[in-house]
């Protein structure tokens, strides 16, 4: 499964939707999900691509991780990948 | 002041997953101690317990649920169920903003700190579940009680190790009795029958490796058990408007702490607090039929608790039956004088004594009427309910017929 597919199925399983009902272009508030959802999500990330993220629930909009919507996070998974390897 | 009756029981414990499963395992002195099941069980001395079995999270919570709930939260939610649907309230408007939650636990989520405690010490993750905090903190269970029914008055967890829901329920009594909330759900709840939960234990060396056996000469130690018991507290004119079923009145309370010693108990600490509930519920001893006893069959404990019953009340201790239910349920901790007020409230409505079980030889120390091993008829208008903690802190409720 590529990286896009992978987070549209962590993403899907949180908002209990299909994953062919998340789009790249897809908000997080538009899937439903919460703070505690994308607390989850973030976590499911890291487990899945054994990243660590850098995002601060207090601030998620001032965090050095873009989740504005799925395209953006699967951008900010490729980077932090790459950072890795 | 209010009067106080009780509209709702909820249970889940080792004898039923509901109060008449409960109650009936009660009646023909079932014992719901076994082999415990669990992840490394193999590296415990002690292997026996009252867990709960056949109890599936799954189906019965949704998957976010699932995330934030610890079995010790699940085990108040389904008693909680139970409880607030035979009560036949539904909280709205002013009643939903001055009832609320007042629960007993030790331990709060123990398997959750356990499991993840595991995971990064053991399995060596550097990362945990987001949830682990607000799963395993000690009022989570109190806090989704709310939640569920919309309770938004006063709502806390209360913890004094055993009797965390003896206390819990004298407060909740004190704050319908005040008027301070017409409706407080209370009762208790504990799940620590883990790896961890049951290793702590084992550290005190008061564990029996076979049997609870309380008030008999040859008991060897306490076995714990799980599960909760929930109940519906309601100031008595309410209940009586809306023409509810009400099982019984609480009649008193009494706490007490013996402030000597932080494991063993005192007579004169249990002393006054069951006196102490007789002169709140403004009873002579001779009203008392029936005590479910603290009974945890331990050596101190029982021959401790006798002797202050006998001294609180003198010829009539002869008179009145005392069993404790621990026997058949196991030490549930905070949750277990929640659960055992159920046999109180058996011995009130059904007139049937819930017996102690596994009694194989008296003792001399404890030779007051323990009801051994097969349950009883008897009438009974009041009934009291001990609860004496580690720590010394005790709590002591009395009920009557209605």
């Amino acid at each position: 499964m590529s990286i896009n597919d992978r987070v549209i199925a962590i993403i899907a399983e949180q908002a209990v939707l299909d994953p062919s009902d998340v789009t790249p272009e897809s908000t997080l508030e538009d899937l439903g999900i919460d703070s505690l959802g994308l607390v989850e999500s973030i976590f499911a990330i890291e487990e899945e691509f054994d990243i660590s993220i850098p995002f601060n629930a207090n601030e998620p909009s001032k965090s050095d991780f873009d989740i504005s919507n799925v395209a953006a996070i699967v951008t900010g998974i490729e980077k932090l990948m790459s950072e890795k390897a | 002041m209010k009067r106080v009756v009780i509209t709702g029981v909820g249970t889940i414990n080792s004898l039923g997953h509901s109060v008449p499963e409960t109650l009936e395992a009660m009646r023909e002195g079932r014992c719901g101690i076994g082999e415990l099941e669990f992840r490394d069980v193999d590296r415990l001395a002690i292997k026996i317990g009252g867990q709960v079995r056949g109890f599936e999270a799954k189906g019965r919570f949704n998957r976010q649920q699932m995330s934030l709930y610890d079995r010790f939260t699940q085990f108040t939610l389904a008693a909680a169920k139970e409880a607030i649907t035979q009560s036949g309230l539904t909280f709205n408007g002013d009643l939903a903003a001055r009832s609320g939650v007042v629960l007993g636990t030790a331990g709060g989520g123990v398997s959750t700190w356990d499991d993840n405690y595991r995971s990064v010490y053991e399995d060596g993750k550097n990362r945990v579940h987001p949830f682990v905090v607000p799963k395993l903190m000690n009022n989570a269970a109190a806090s989704h009680l709310s939640m569920e029914y919309n309770l938004k008055g006063p709502s806390f967890t209360v913890s004094t190790a055993c009797a965390s829901s003896n206390h819990a329920m004298a407060q909740a009594l004190a704050m319908v009795r005040s008027g301070m909330a017409p409706v407080i759900v209370t009762g208790g709840s504990e799940s620590m029958l883990c790896f961890g939960g049951v290793k702590a234990w084992e550290g005190l060396r008061v564990m029996s490796k076979d049997a609870c056996r309380p008030f008999s000469a040859n008991r060897n130690g306490m076995v714990q058990g799980e599960g909760a018991g929930v109940f519906v507290f309601e100031e008595y004119e309410h209940a009586k408007a809306r023409g509810a079923d009400i099982l019984c009145e609480v009649i008193g309370s009494a706490m007490s702490s013996d402030a000597s010693d932080i494991v063993m108990p005192s007579k004169q600490g249990a002393a006054r607090a069951i006196s102490g509930a007789l002169r709140d519920a403004r009873l002579n001893p001779e009203d008392v039929a029936y005590i479910n006893a603290h009974g945890t069959g331990t050596a101190a404990n029982d021959k401790t608790e006798c002797a202050a019953v006998a001294d609180v009340f003198g010829k009539h201790a002869d008179n009145l039956m005392i069993s404790s239910t621990k026997s058949m349920h196991g030490h549930l901790i905070g949750g277990t004088g929640a659960v055992e007020l159920l046999a109180c409230i058996m011995a009130l409505r059904d007139g049937v004594i819930a017996p102690t079980i596994g009694y194989e030889e008296p003792d001399p120390e404890c030779a007051l009427d323990v009801v051994p091993n097969e349950a009883r008829q008897a009438k009974v208008d009041v009934a009291l309910s001990n609860a004496f903690a580690f720590g010394g802190m005790n709590a002591v409720l009395a009920l009557r017929k209605v």
